[in-house]
């Protein structure tokens, strides 16, 4: 069982690394939504740190196929659903302050019941989203 | 090496870890993450070990820092300040959650999955950024 967790278990360990790493080198919360946020805020040069992240980010996809691994990648090819689903990201993570990189890892390993609370709330949301669109039969 | 230099490259290889987790843990492929949220159906839970590593990981490098009085390369810690649970965390965070089930990307890996050059990837991203920016002009950021 423990086996077949590896590759999970390697990944998260190294976003804990990497976050850890942001947190104490110059610290700063390794949260996508305050990334994304920032990159209209680029005229702050306190916020440049979050352009390299970025750049780190974007280049870790063609270094891992680089390296010779495979990463699956199977979403819809509904075009107005992937539009209506980011509109909702953008908008509710710019609103509710975070994601699942800022609330639900840096916020609960700060142990804020602000973001453990948020987490439980996106997290809940998902689960319903993906049974009600099991029980429209695929018209969703 | 001066903190000027020192520091973007410490934001350059974090973000670099960051994604490299993201793709080794299969965070980044939508349809692993659906069935992670198909709970009442074909549910894959594996995604909680992502989750159940990266939390304690980052709890105990957070708290070893809390000993700190500044960040290595930087001169201070910026820990968010908002404490408050109010109706606008929960409904961002109901609105994201819809968006997340909808087709399986959260911010992170979108912006990971950016350079698979995935015509579906790219109207998220663009979409992503469309909403960030609505809701800065419409409601505003939080005080």
């Amino acid at each position: 069982m423990i086996n077949e967790l590896i590759p999970e278990l390697i990944g998260g360990t190294l976003i804990g690394l990497a976050a850890s790493l942001l947190w104490l080198g110059i610290g700063r919360i390794s949260g996508m939504t305050g990334v994304l946020s920032s990159l209209f805020l680029w005229r702050e040069q306190q916020r440049h740190w979050a352009f390299w992240f970025l750049a780190g980010l974007v280049l870790a996809y063609p270094l891992y196929k680089l390296l010779g691994y495979s990463a699956p990648l199977q979403l819809t090819s509904n075009n107005t659903l992937l539009m209506a689903a980011g509109l909702l990201v953008g908008f509710g993570t710019y609103i509710g302050n975070g994601c699942t990189s800022g609330h639900g890892v840096c916020g609960i390993g700060r142990l804020s019941l602000r973001s453990a609370i948020a987490t439980v709330t996106f997290m809940v949301a998902g689960i319903a989203t993906v049974a009600v669109m099991n029980l429209s039969g695929g018209v969703l | 090496m001066s903190a000027r230099i020192l520091s973007p490259l410490v934001a350059l290889a974090s973000g670099l870890i960051f994604g490299l987790g993201l793709l080794i843990s299969g965070m980044n492929d939508p349809a692993k993450v659906r069935a992670f949220l198909d709970v009442f159906a074909a549910w894959d839970p594996s995604l909680i070990a992502v989750m159940g590593s990266a939390i304690p990981v980052f709890a105990v490098f957070f708290y070893f820092g809390k000993r700190r009085k500044a960040p290595l390369c930087a001169t201070t810690f910026h820990e968010p300040q908002l404490t408050r649970i109010d109706r606008r965390l929960l409904t961002g965070a109901v609105m994201f959650g819809i968006g997340w089930g909808l087709v399986g990307l959260c911010p992170g890996p979108a912006l990971v999955n950016l350079l698979a050059f995935e015509p579906g990837v790219l109207i998220f991203v663009l979409a992503l950024l469309a909403g960030n920016r609505i809701a800065h002009w419409v409601v505003g950021p939080a005080k």
